[in-house]
């Protein structure tokens, strides 16, 4: 086994990025010196969680796990973060004189992020989901430029709902701890019955601790806190709560339910909670006006796509939630790229002011159009290779209502994705003024078109990636 | 799965090759400045990659039922799947018809497309390479992916360059075509769940039992159905016609249109063989209303526009018969009326194009006693009107001839019932013609053209380009018309080896 410090490096980075920021924050420093040193925290931790990929051990008394699947998910992490840090150039939508803070939270809510991924035992598990959950408490009402009132109005929501849910989580674990005598996950799954259901106790104790991963991932019932966060947040925040979360909460929830095994009970409610939260996103997005508040709703629908995978219980399942989550990562990012360089002042951003967009910025018009179709799950885009694994995967477990719901989804969805489109697309009578991107946002978003189109097309290398990482955790 | 295929390439992977140009065309649009480049550049890319498609023509082996000029390579290994590539007797032919047809829809916006001119020829070279890449791809993932990689670039042609409604008729478009899409994306993944292959020869070949054989079936029908467009889901193609510009109706007359019918020969009758058979009258039934209902809708129009959308319909209920009747003839003359429809409906929309420009209407009453102004372009369009009619000589003739024979073969009443719909095209487009070249509606003599708000303009006749242009597409409406031994040769072999997976007709 190597040596802890090693294993534990892509953690330390952050929260060596915590400290530096801290020290930052008793200064005045220049915006762009920030950005540009977070994003090198960001890109260490990308390089020591590549460098520690092939390695296994266990740190702490057995209570973190670090393999290749744990490392999969923090390069993920790792990744989004450089993103979510490069897209928000300047925090434009924060006040100046707490942009020091805002890395510093950023940082911590990453690392919490990071341990989620790693986590065998329930109080690590709380541990870190609080970490991650606290730091962003305090993210969200971090918003300049828009009055105070929708910034604290999400910032109390959030904390209310993430509060409730970690009270059911703690609920949940203790059943699975009273039943079981153990905090450990490979230890208590070890004790549990095997079906599941000949104990529903530890069912319904199960199903509760994951409403903890539920409300990270926005999925039906957990899902109220969404909308009014993304528009209450500033756009740096909403790229970031939209985006990390979800996948540090996709690998524990792999985790879970690998370590679960296939149930009949558990699969049926997942199925349910995925089909209501994909019809009810996508309902509630085709009425929205506000860019935000539709993609708030979109992401709900994108949870219940997810969920589709992750319910087949089996590595091919598994593996087309992790590239699903994946290309998520992408698609959402090329939304918030487009809202967060259009709204020059932090406003939120409504269809309106989409207009003409093709005349004004033809790039930014060309990442919302490949995001847009990239979500609406059309090919040659990540979003169509996802969700044809996921329905392949849920088709091969013979769930063909299921499948057949999420694809009259994707109908529906196509509607309001389109609007997207076709707003970008739409002329407008008086002349508008040409957005000038700078030179790393052009980069970005032409980085966001490859990444989606190519990601669809070569899946390859990060599916082996992901395989791999799977077979860790399932050999 | 090699024994399926022919690799008999000439050196190079000429099919990959062909889909590739356009694309690498279109990112080469991005650094070109002014429009003059710019039109030339996208004739350039089209016209080589028509003239490099010739081969296909020339060394296919038309002996051979097999998938020629293959290509196989790994892909995604994780999926076990691959990239394969290769036409046979159905799809060359139309993937010749698509390389053909680019340039001319460059040309004929070489005057309309003023604004975005870079999108917009983006736009036609993206459109080139999917629909290339649908009539070569023998895997299904490949297939799905080109299928709807035709959607958005589509989408944007008729919602950026389109005409007034051009908001309601490209969504519209997106839609409908959409929701057909994605049945078919479910058929495709049961198939794959049930075969464990995406390969389509091999498909073919594998053993459904007949509830999943209708359920595949229905899947695919309900796609392709709406994307020929067969009654009652014709009713986004008339109006994404008549917003769309020039380019974009033509693409969509002269082939896209043909996708619908392309995937029952590739992937439902062979894979789905007693289901089709089953759901032959159901189909027969449908094409016969199209005939028939297509023919009063665009008896009934003013716009000529949305009369040549609605003929579509019935021509395209032809094509839909051709099929079903299951006989060699009955396909053969399918495909040829698909050749076929696609040339002079494409010709016929050039021509409404260019009436157009000159006098900003598409009404009849508008565009009407034109004899004397425009000989010529009269002279055209009563040749691409007599063609669409199925007048004997054009090559309307010979694949309507062959679908009527077969249908009159196969059952006596359907041969019957389809009488009523060569009458009916007679008369719509006979009416056209009249009108356009003679008089407006009530007879009167009508010079110089009026052009709507009590102006009158004068109209020049075709200038060189436009003449090259209606020229090049007559060309093979008389060929065909009148020797149409070499294209029912090259279909022979493969029409009788996808003859040999379908359950003889009743």
């Amino acid at each position: 086994m190597p040596h802890a410090v090693v294993l534990f490096s892509p953690e330390l980075t952050l929260a060596g990025m915590a400290v530096v920021f801290f020290a930052f924050s008793l200064t005045r420093s220049h915006p762009m010196l920030l950005q540009a040193v977070a994003m090198v925290f960001a890109l260490m931790a990308l390089i020591t969680t590549t460098i520690t990929y092939a390695t296994e051990g266990v740190l702490f008394a057995g209570v973190y796990r670090v393999d290749a699947f744990s490392q999969t998910f923090k390069i993920l992490i790792s990744l989004g973060m450089l993103l979510v840090l490069w897209l928000g150039s300047g925090l434009r939508g924060v006040k100046r004189s707490v942009r020091p803070e805002y890395y510093f939270f950023f940082a911590l809510s990453c690392l919490g992020l990071m341990m989620m991924c790693s986590a065998t035992e329930l109080l690590t598990i709380l541990l870190s989901l609080e970490i991650s959950s606290f730091a962003v408490y305090i993210l969200i009402p971090l918003r300049f430029g828009v009055g105070q009132r929708a910034p604290l109005e999400a910032g109390i929501k959030y904390i209310l709902f993430g509060l409730v849910a970690t009270g059911i989580t703690l609920y949940g674990m203790s059943y699975l701890f009273g039943l079981t005598g153990t905090t450990d996950l490979v230890a208590m799954m070890e004790v549990l019955p095997r079906p599941l259901s000949l104990q529903p106790l530890a069912l319904i104790g199960l199903v509760m601790m994951l409403c903890g991963i539920f409300y990270k991932l926005a999925l039906f019932p957990m899902h109220f806190w969404m909308p009014d966060i993304f528009v209450g947040a500033a756009h740096e925040t909403t790229a970031f709560v939209a985006t990390i979360p979800k996948i540090a909460a996709t690998a524990l929830l792999i985790r879970v339910v690998s370590l679960c095994g296939p149930s009949e009970q558990l699969t049926t409610m997942l199925a349910i909670m995925a089909v209501v939260s994909m019809t009810l996103g996508n309902l509630l997005a085709l009425a929205q006006d506000d860019v935000k508040r539709l993609l708030a709703y979109s992401s709900i629908a994108h949870a219940g796509y997810l969920i589709i995978g992750v319910l087949c219980i089996e590595p091919f399942g598994l593996l087309s939630a992790m590239y699903y989550v994946y290309g998520y990562l992408w698609m959402s990012l090329a939304c918030f790229f487009v809202i967060y360089n259009l709204s020059d002042d932090g406003r939120n951003i409504r269809f309106c002011d989409l207009r003409g967009l093709y005349k004004r910025s033809p790039i930014m018009a060309g990442v919302l159009v490949v995001g847009a179709i990239g979500l609406a799950g059309l090919p040659p885009t990540i979003g169509f290779t996802g969700k044809f694994m996921i329905f392949a995967a849920a088709l091969k477990q013979q769930h063909y209502w299921l499948v057949s719901l999420a694809v009259f989804n994707v109908c529906i969805s196509a509607f309001y994705y389109l609007r997207l489109v076709r707003a970008a697309y739409s002329n407008v009578e008086q002349e508008t003024d040409y957005i000038e991107l700078s030179a790393a946002a052009k980069l970005l978003g032409i980085l966001i078109i490859i990444a989606i189109i190519v990601g669809g097309l070569l899946p390859q290398n990060f599916l082996s990636l992901a395989r791999d990482g799977l077979a860790a955790i399932m050999p | 799965m090699e024994d399926s295929l022919l690799f008999n390439s000439p050196g190079y992977p000429i099919l990959s090759f062909i889909m590739l140009m356009p694309l690498i065309g279109a990112l080469v649009c991005h650094v070109l400045r002014g429009n003059l480049a710019l039109k030339i550049w996208g004739l350039i890319v089209t016209g080589l990659t028509a003239l490099m498609s010739m081969p296909l023509y020339v060394l296919f082996d038309r002996t051979s039922a097999r998938y020629q000029f293959a290509e196989v390579r790994a892909w995604i290994p994780a999926l076990d799947l691959n990239y394969v590539v290769g036409v046979d007797g159905i799809s060359v032919l139309l993937v010749l018809l698509t390389t053909l047809m680019m340039p001319l829809c460059v040309l004929c916006s070489w005057h309309f497309i003023r604004e975005r001119l870079a999108e917009f020829i983006i736009v036609l070279l993206l459109m080139e390479t999917a629909m290339i890449g649908v009539f070569v791809s023998l895997n299904t993932v490949l297939f799905y992916i080109f299928w709807e990689g035709m959607l958005v670039p589509m989408y944007l042609l008729i919602a950026v360059w389109g005409g007034p409604r051009k908001d309601y008729a490209s969504i519209k478009f997106f839609l409908y075509t959409l929701v057909g899409s994605v049945f078919l994306l479910l058929a495709l993944i049961v198939l794959y769940v049930q075969t464990d292959t995406f390969f389509i020869p091999e498909l073919m070949s594998a053993d459904l039992t007949f509830p999943l054989q209708m359920l595949i079936f229905i899947a695919c029908a309900v796609a392709f159905v709406i994307k020929i467009p067969l009654y009652p889901f014709h009713t986004w193609l008339p109006a994404a016609h008549v917003e769309a510009p020039t380019a974009g109706s033509v693409i969509l007359a002269s082939l896209l249109l043909k996708m619908g019918c392309y995937g029952f020969l590739r992937l439902a009758l062979p894979i789905a063989p007693e289901a089709a058979q089953f759901c032959a009258p159901v189909m027969i039934g449908l094409a016969l209303v199209s005939i028939v209902f297509g023919g009063c809708l665009a008896l009934a129009q003013t716009d000529i526009k949305r009369l040549i959308a609605y003929s579509s319909v019935a021509h395209m209920g032809f094509v839909t018969l051709g099929i079903f009747v299951f006989s060699t003839r009955g396909i053969k003359g399918a495909l040829l009326e698909m050749i076929n429809h696609g040339v002079i409906t494409g010709a016929l929309f050039i021509g409404v194009g260019m009436l157009y420009e000159r006098t900003g209407s598409r009404e009849i009453r508008n565009n009407s006693g034109l004899s004397m102004l425009m000989p010529v372009f009269v002279a055209f369009m009563a040749l691409f009107g007599l063609a669409a009619l199925g007048f004997p000589g054009t090559s309307g003739f010979v694949g309507e001839f062959l679908i009527m024979i077969a249908a009159f073969e196969q059952h006596q009443t359907v041969g019957l019932l389809l009488i009523p719909g060569v009458v009916l095209a007679a008369a719509y487009m006979l009416r056209l013609l009249q009108k356009l070249i003679w008089a407006d509606c009530d007879g009167i003599y009508c010079l110089p053209v009026h052009a709507g708000d009590g102006f009158y303009v004068t109209v020049s006749d075709l200038s060189i380009r436009e003449w090259c242009l209606m020229a090049v597409l007559a060309v093979p409406v008389l060929w065909v018309g009148l020797y149409p031994a070499p294209l029912l040769e090259i279909m022979s072999c493969s029409v009788d080896s996808l003859l040999q997976y379908l359950p003889h007709a009743p």
